[in-house]
């Protein structure tokens, strides 16, 4: 069971937490402007890597904030987390 | 019976304590400190059950968590335990066991005739043999099932309590052995918080088993005096009966504690605890467990560890045998020999693989007089419920055959070792790596993922003086990197350092046939799989170990092949031509290490506590009623309220009329109700909802429906106005959770820059629905600050005011299209105003209705329910809903309408049914078809939604999902049951009052 730094209270258990699936994927300014392609590229596909990984969580039981983690999906080791709206860390770009 | 194997002295049992218990129903006695498998070898029994395939005899073969044959079931009753290991159970007075997986007993088994057909039964005999036909897999699980056995769970609830701990500290100790006893003590001396989990009822671990020294003095003065240490310190808590059993990410390990010696029924505590332990370091110190040499018929009665023989003999004061040969590839097992000959045990004899071993223990077996016979293998074992002799023959050159002549042992005991494995189960289970040590034919921990290290034993040190060392070495080293450096320096104890050979690793010991055609090499004893599966297996074409275990069932027992994996493991790679069986490597160790009750996994969150009950304020007068209750997630809602002698179905009749001609009123407090607030809260409600929000005035409501970005459905429900900035928006009573955390994650994740605040107020506000053409008349009686009239009050609108003299907001929306009121007042009046208009309503005919009734009501209306109507794969289009789409801004999932299958011609669309036989009520979920036939395959063309019988309309109708379903408005379909095929005709889904004058008046 992970122990997930959230950026707002700390170091918490997992289970008060959600998965929020894959981060850094902005809906598109205009939708109408995309493809049928590029639309269901945003809706559906998502990367997943071995590795280094950025991805949403939620402090569901917790402070209700999202924010993002970068974590490395083969070991479970959390490089960092960091705020919406921020860079992910040094390490984890 | 007597105890005929036990020694007269030594041990660490109470002999002057002694236990009653009974074994298949026979009395029999032990001491304090037994096992139940120590005091079954005392009373001499030797056949504990049968073999789960073969159904063969076997007999106690280990003395711990390696165990594959001893499985009992513990006690009967509510409180029996299944498959448990006689070795793992603690002898308590009165304790009951009884045999499992034969019938009608272990010594006469009606399955064993199973053992006469082992031709038949190859590897893969189950998949090979019951697979095909497929259909006929129901006939055969019965039998195989029935056949497969084991034991029995318990039919009643468990009457025993279990708890769960959740605890952090510095350093967790893994085991109380030489090695974790000495990590323990390091690491508590610098202060740092420790736990010492141990599986056993003692510390000690393997020195409990041991005729070993410690600074000169039996070791066990040592333990006692380390135990007595860790009592001092403060921030020590030492957990004996706890098994960690699993070790996951971030350091973090689950622990069963078993807290009496009496596994069932532990008294007046609870039975078990569950320990939840994050931990900044982790020492594994789990020790090694001995595995067994793989000759012919190596599972008979009498065939054990040589550890476990000398265990029972230095532990237990308990003989295994009392004519015994001790079969080796190692020095180890010669201390079983000579500890045998100590305690009188006849014909001691030494049968070694090895050519001319020579170490320090050989050495002294040979002072002891015990002859030692090299180079040398078992080729076959008579007996079959107990051994009665072996045959020995001199291995050829390469150990893959044998030169006669043959010799002939007669013993009742064979005490085998093929080395020790580190237990690295924990390691591995947190993501750790294992490489194979080739010279000693062992896997040892590599890289860990976690602040952990494996020590000792478990680390592939077998030599008790450089276990402390490691041990203290590694509690220092794990206190450090925990932030606790001071420690004063203390000499640290030694034990005699032995001179160890190596061994000589032969996988599969060779008889006098080929493998398979003489006796059978049992790898894995609890799932009877042979080195001949293994072989067939690799022939077949297995090459992958993962592949290879689930074919052959390898390693899949209870018992995990703790003694049978990593031979199992060579043998495949030797049947493959893979030198290295590291190139093979192994199966995936996965928690639990040992079996963990169920009852501890749910600790206290069972019957009432296992998901918490949410009552409307209302909930007692509907309980008084008499209703029948429908549990919508976790609320109680009232379905129906029966009068006296009414069927479901009368009930809800009644009701329905009452909602249509009188008055009805409905609970409606469960639906969800989130309060926005904030500038920006218009703009919002514009991008989440599919219609335009910016316009309403303030006191109009309007429905709206949330998409997500795919386009399909996800709920609907009325959001009004309450102010310029002030919307409540109510959610179906099954996603309110869901959708205040929707309206969460795009106000944090995505549109940051808007000004807008979301609070559930769910449970804030009692909700009572008044419903019907008299709903008017009774309310005015309670409120004089509200003009209810359609004019001054019209459809969708909303008015502050009170009712009964309560502060209410009352909604005129409907969900049945009958003209209706929704009342909101805060909770805790909720049932007062209830109680009230039930004072008042009688001459209105007022009449509660429930759940069942609201759900037709509104099917007559052909108003859907999100989850009913819609599945995830509904757009609104499907629905008829092209209204609620505003053409003029953007909103979420719109852009998915362009996508060429949003505008396909033949998707299901929202339509009604009515039956030929207007009492036919459909079945919902009901296929439906355009031939009238009932022989599939026959092509679908959608199912029903909703079914009832409508009072109202004295006829049954449906709602369904049909494709082109508006272009099939009149014409007939078909909906083939068991039996029947059932015609009924397509119409618009709204079947009362299609004018809505009902609902506006």
């Amino acid at each position: 069971m992970l122990l997930i730094p959230c950026p707002y209270c700390g170091e918490r258990e997992e289970t008060e937490f959600h998965h929020g699936g894959e981060a850094h994927i902005e809906r598109p300014q205009d939708p109408d402007a995309l493809s049928d392609a590029e639309w269901a590229n945003y809706i559906f596909m998502r990367t997943n890597p071995k590795g280094l990984f950025h991805e949403r969580w939620v402090h569901a039981a917790g402070c209700r904030r999202w924010f993002n983690m970068a974590r490395n999906t083969a070991t479970n080791a959390i490089i960092g987390t960091y705020k919406i709206g921020e860079k992910p860390p040094k390490g984890a770009r | 019976m007597s105890q005929i194997n036990r020694l007269a002295h030594g041990g660490r049992i109470d002999r002057s304590k002694p236990l009653h218990f009974t074994f298949n129903g026979q009395a029999m006695r032990g001491y304090a400190g037994d096992t139940l498998a120590s005091a079954l070898i005392a009373n001499g029994v030797r056949l504990v059950g049968r073999s789960f395939k073969y159904h063969r005899p076997r007999g106690i073969m280990a003395a711990g968590a390696e165990e594959a044959n001893a499985l009992v079931q513990l006690e009967s009753g509510r409180r029996t335990l299944a498959n448990q290991q006689a070795t793992r159970i603690e002898l308590y007075e009165g304790l009951s066991a009884t045999s499992i997986n034969c019938w009608p007993g272990p010594n006469f088994d009606l399955m064993a005739v199973n053992s006469w057909f082992h031709r038949l039964m190859p590897a893969g005999f189950y998949y090979k043999t019951f697979m095909w036909p497929a259909a006929a897999w129901k006939y055969y699980e019965h039998f195989i099932r029935r056949a497969a056995g084991l034991g029995v769970s318990p039919k009643l609830p468990d009457p025993d309590q279990y708890d769960q701990m959740n605890v952090h500290c510095d350093v967790l100790v893994v085991g109380g052995g030489a090695a974790g006893l000495a990590a323990a003590l390091a690491a508590g001396r610098t202060g740092a918080r420790v736990i010492l989990a141990d599986e056993q009822a003692e510390l000690g671990g393997q020195l409990l088993g041991e005729q070993a020294e410690i600074n000169g003095k039996p070791a066990s003065h040592w333990l006692a005096a380390g135990e007595s240490e860790l009592a001092g310190l403060a921030d020590v808590t030492v957990l004996k009966r706890t098994t960690v059993f699993g070790y996951y990410d971030h350091n973090f390990a689950g622990m069963l504690e078993t807290r009496t010696a009496k596994l069932p029924n532990g008294g007046a505590t609870t039975r078990q605890r569950l320990w939840h332990v994050r931990a900044k370091r982790v020492v594994i110190a789990a020790g090694a467990l001995e595995r067994p040499l793989i000759f012919s018929d190596n599972d008979r009665p009498g065939v054990m560890l040589a550890g476990a023989v000398r265990t029972y003999l230095n532990r237990y004061g308990v003989r295994a045998g009392s004519n015994a040969v001790v079969f080796t590839n190692n020095d180890d097992a010669y201390r079983t020999a000579i500890a045998l000959k100590d305690a009188g045990v006849k014909g001691v004899c030494v049968i070694d693989t090895r050519l001319a071993p020579h170490g320090e223990l050989p050495t002294q077996a040979l002072q002891a007089g015990i002859a030692v016979i090299d180079n040398s293998t078992i080729t076959g074992v008579t007996g079959k419920r107990r051994v009665q002799s072996v045959e020995v023959m001199t291995l050829n050159a390469d150990a893959s055959g044998v030169i006669g002549p043959a010799r002939t042992f007669p013993c009742d005991l064979v005490a085998t070792s093929g080395g020790w494995n580190p237990v690295i189960h924990l390691h591995s289970h947190a993501g750790g790596k294992a490489t194979f040590d080739e010279a000693r034919g062992l896997f040892i921990a590599a890289d860990t993922l976690q602040a952990s290290a494996c020590i000792g034993a478990a680390n592939g040190e077998f030599q008790l003086n450089d276990c402390l060392k490691d041990g203290f070495r590694a509690g220092r080293d794990a206190a450090a990197k925990a932030g606790f450096k001071k420690a004063s320096r203390r000499k640290l104890p030694t034990a005699a350092v032995v001179d160890e050979a190596p061994a000589r690793i032969i996988w599969a010991l060779p008889t006098t046939k080929p493998i398979g055609q003489r006796g059978k090499h049992f790898l894995d004893l609890q799932h009877d799989v042979t080195v001949a599966d293994v072989q067939l297996a690799a022939r077949e074409g297995y090459r992958s170990v993962e592949h290879t275990k689930r074919y052959t069932t390898l390693g899949m027992a209870t018992d995990q092949g703790k003694t049978g994996n990593i031979p199992g493991m060579a043998v495949l790679a030797q049947a493959l031509g893979v030198a290295n069986p590291g190139d093979v490597g192994t199966t995936t160790f996965r928690p639990p290490y040992t079996p963990v009750t169920l009852g501890a996994f749910a600790g206290r969150n069972v019957g009432p506590l296992a998901d918490p009950v949410r009552m409307t304020p209302m909930h007692h007068w509907h309980e008084l009623a008499g209703c029948k209750w429908e549990d919508v997630g976790q609320w109680k809602r009232p379905w129906y309220y029966p009068k006296d002698g009414e069927s479901m179905a009368d009930a809800v009749n009644r009701e329905c009329l009452a909602a249509r001609n009188a008055v009805a009123l409905l609970d409606a407090s469960t639906l969800g109700k989130i309060d926005i607030q904030g500038p920006d809260a218009a703009e919002f409600l514009n991008r989440i909802y599919t219609n335009a929000w910016s316009g309403l005035a303030i006191g109009r409501c309007r429905y709206g429906l949330m998409l997500k970005e795919d386009g399909m459905v996800f709920d609907d429900g009325v959001t009004t106005r309450l102010g310029e900035n002030h919307f409540l928006m109510t959610t179906t009573t099954g996603n309110a959770a869901a959708v205040l955390g929707w309206l969460e994650e795009w106000l944090q994740t995505e549109w940051p820059e808007l000004k807008v605040y979301c609070n559930s107020v769910t449970e804030a506000w009692a909700t009572l629905t008044l419903c019907g053409p008299n709903a008017r008349h009774l309310l005015a009686e309670f409120t004089d600050d509200m003009d209810l009239s359609a004019d001054a009050f019209p459809f969708m609108s909303m008015q502050e005011g009170t009712v009964g003299d309560i502060p209410a907001r009352v909604f005129r929306i409907s969900f049945t299209g009958e003209s209706s009121f929704e009342v909101n007042v805060p909770a805790s009046y909720g049932l007062a105003l209830w109680t009230q208009l039930f004072n008042a309503g009688e001459k209105y005919g007022l009449t509660p209705y429930g759940t069942e009734a609201m759900h037709v009501l509104r099917a007559e209306k052909g108003y859907i329910i999100v989850g009913q109507e819609t599945d995830g794969t509904v757009i609104p289009q499907d629905l008829g809903m092209q209204w609620i789409l505003s053409k003029k801004k953007d909103f979420l999932g719109r852009r998915s309408f362009a996508r060429p299958d949003s505008a396909r011609g033949d998707r299901k669309q929202l339509v009604g049914l009515l039956t030929g036989d207007p009492d036919m009520v459909l079945e919902e979920g009901a296929q439906i078809v355009a031939e009238n036939r009932n022989n599939p395959p026959i092509p679908m063309i959608g199912h029903v939604t909703s079914s009832y019988y409508s009072a109202n309309l004295g006829r049954s109708i449906a709602l369904a999902l049909v494709s082109s379903g508006r272009d099939r408005v009149g014409d007939t379909v078909y909906i083939p049951m068991p039996g029947k095929v059932i015609s009924a005709e397509v119409t618009t889904p709204v079947f009362i009052d299609p004018q809505g004058e009902r609902l506006h008046g």
